[in-house]
């Protein structure tokens, strides 16, 4: 993606440092930047969350809307995670369709969701095989200095727990609408946390430079539980059995951190 | 449904096609299947019906796409509209690409991309029939095919997915299975260098159940490993014959174990010169 000679020479001072347990912007290996998150600051979407992590700044738009239920699931909702890389985010983001990055992030979070079954699908089905609500997760990348996926994971889960939603009265196959909203219900508060490899050492919440030299990463999504819902095995490497082990550790211990500071702001 | 299995499986707990849980459904891999690409394979593994085919190091289009340091491994996941029920749009959907992407990442460990600058590898595979776990058996094929195209790898890829059904650990889930599941871990491995290459997962198990699965999934791979080695040997241990033929060779060696690997060495400036 970017220019090769740069990389490798930043590669060296990148491995560098982190092999003296420090990061080049002196954090430790295992530090997450500092979170700061807001729900709730935009009126026109059902659900709002608003996440920087250091430089990295998303934004997660909760919309709900009515629409026709898959042939499959003629009772069930349908629940929609679309990722935008907005130009404005990195000078080598452009306007045009979505990047394979893009494609995937919106998966790996949305499989996360899906997978632990935070929203009851069939709550939100209407008139069978007719009509359903319809809920779009819509994460908006506004300035990119790495670690989308946790950010948007967390920015996920903060707008789901605080939208509210139209709430209907269906009868005779017609539906109308009641004055009041109602809160939507998680089942379960999945988050994603990100373990980069470079060199021998693991590190988690890579900026976008760390992300450049990276070897590879492995994100893991886990339930308050500790269950895990979702992995993604990410770059041109392997990871032993033993490694994998270890990246799902300290997943384990960050998502349960990460976790607890949404919650602090959705529950308050 | 679940009730009737039950019944009859009253005494012991069973798969819906009978197989034990760390079972592989059949596999048949043939290579050295499309002419006119460089290299091939055709995969069945259980009812999946699948084709893979390599096209390169050959000169890379559009060519910002390129490196100038190394080469390019591009992968493209494709199904066929009547692979599935109900039939699919022949556009790519964001599923497709994402499965070309991780297929990528799983395959390019294998290869040495450093020995072609500027140039690409395209790596197709077309899903002609799915049967649940395509993603593995695109990936078993291509190494195949990658291999069959005479490309210098470090070792064969081979997958498979473990997944969690009726609270057990399965292997290799079969379409029904894999929609009725309650998970599915997707694995690519490297056996040679013990190294895990593609790493998925979705649903819901505990750690140690993770950790458990990704296991049994590196068994299964490496069993995956031998018939897709077999594979290769079959067909160039076939056209290596041939040749001793054509050289007025007898085709059984003489004991001599110099002897015997000279054909190996004459055959293989023969192999690459074909692409």
């Amino acid at each position: 993606m970017s220019n090769n000679i740069v990389s490798k020479l930043k590669r060296k001072k990148i491995e560098e440092v982190i092999k003296t347990g420090k990061r080049m912007d002196g954090r430790d290996l295992l530090q997450y930047r500092d979170w700061q998150i807001k729900t709730g600051f935009l009126e026109k979407p059902e659900g709002s969350a608003e996440v920087r992590l250091g430089k990295t700044h998303v934004v997660v738009g909760v919309k709900a809307g009515i629409g026709t239920p898959f042939e499959d699931s003629p009772d069930e909702g349908v629940m929609m995670v679309n990722a935008e890389f907005t130009p404005i985010a990195h000078p080598t983001w452009e306007p045009g369709p979505p990047p394979d990055e893009a494609i995937e992030l919106a998966r790996v979070v949305d499989r996360g969701l899906r997978a632990a079954e935070v929203l009851n699908m069939e709550e939100l089905g209407l008139v069978s095989g007719e009509k359903v609500q319809m809920v779009f997760v819509d994460l908006y990348i506004l300035n990119y200095d790495g670690n989308l996926i946790d950010a948007c994971s967390a920015g996920a889960l903060a707008a789901l727990s605080t939208a509210e939603i139209p709430d209907f009265k269906v009868s005779k196959g017609e539906i109308t609408q009641k004055d009041k909203k109602k809160k939507l219900k998680l089942r379960a508060h999945p988050i994603a946390a990100t373990v980069v490899k470079i060199g021998d050492e693991f590190i988690v919440d890579a900026t976008v430079d760390e992300e450049e030299v990276m070897d590879g990463r492995i994100t893991v999504t886990l339930d308050e539980n500790g269950n895990i819902n979702a992995m993604q095995k990410m770059g041109a490497i392997g990871f032993s059995v033993d490694e994998i082990k270890k990246c799902i550790n300290i997943a384990s211990e960050k998502a349960a951190e990460i976790r607890a500071k949404v919650m602090a702001v959705t529950n308050g | 449904m679940s009730k009737t299995r039950k019944k009859k499986t009253s005494k012991k707990w069973e798969r819906v096609d009978g197989r034990k849980p760390d079972e592989l459904r059949p596999i048949h891999i043939e290579s050295g299947v499309l002419p006119n690409a460089d290299g091939s394979a055709y995969i069945e593994m259980g009812r999946n019906k699948i084709m893979a085919g390599v096209y390169g190091p050959r000169e890379m289009h559009p060519k910002r796409l390129s490196k100038p340091n190394q080469g390019v491994l591009r992968c493209r996941y494709h199904m066929a509209p009547f692979s599935v029920d109900p039939r699919r749009s022949p556009a790519p959907s964001r599923r497709d690409n994402e499965i070309s992407m991780v297929m990528r990442d799983a395959l390019e460990p294998a290869l040495f991309l450093e020995r072609y600058p500027r140039s690409v590898i395209d790596v197709y595979v077309e899903i002609i029939q799915a049967d649940g776990g395509t993603r593995c058996a695109s990936i078993n094929a291509a190494a195949v095919a990658l291999a069959d195209a005479g490309i210098p790898m470090k070792d064969l890829v081979a997958s498979v997915a473990v997944g969690k059904y009726e609270d057990k650990l399965i292997i290799d889930l079969g379409d029904y299975e894999d929609k009725k599941g309650q998970s599915d871990l997707p694995v690519a491995y490297m056996p040679k260098f013990d190294k895990v290459t593609l790493l998925q997962m979705e649903g819901i198990m505990t750690q140690e159940e993770t950790e458990e699965a990704v296991k049994m999934a590196v068994e299964g791979c490496k069993k995956i490993y031998e018939i897709q080695k077999e594979t290769l040997k079959k067909k160039y241990g076939m056209v290596q014959g041939e040749a001793a033929a054509a050289e007025d060779l007898p085709e059984e060696q003489p004991e001599s174990s110099e002897e015997a690997e000279e054909p190996t060495e004459d055959n293989k400036p023969t192999e690459e010169e074909e692409q």
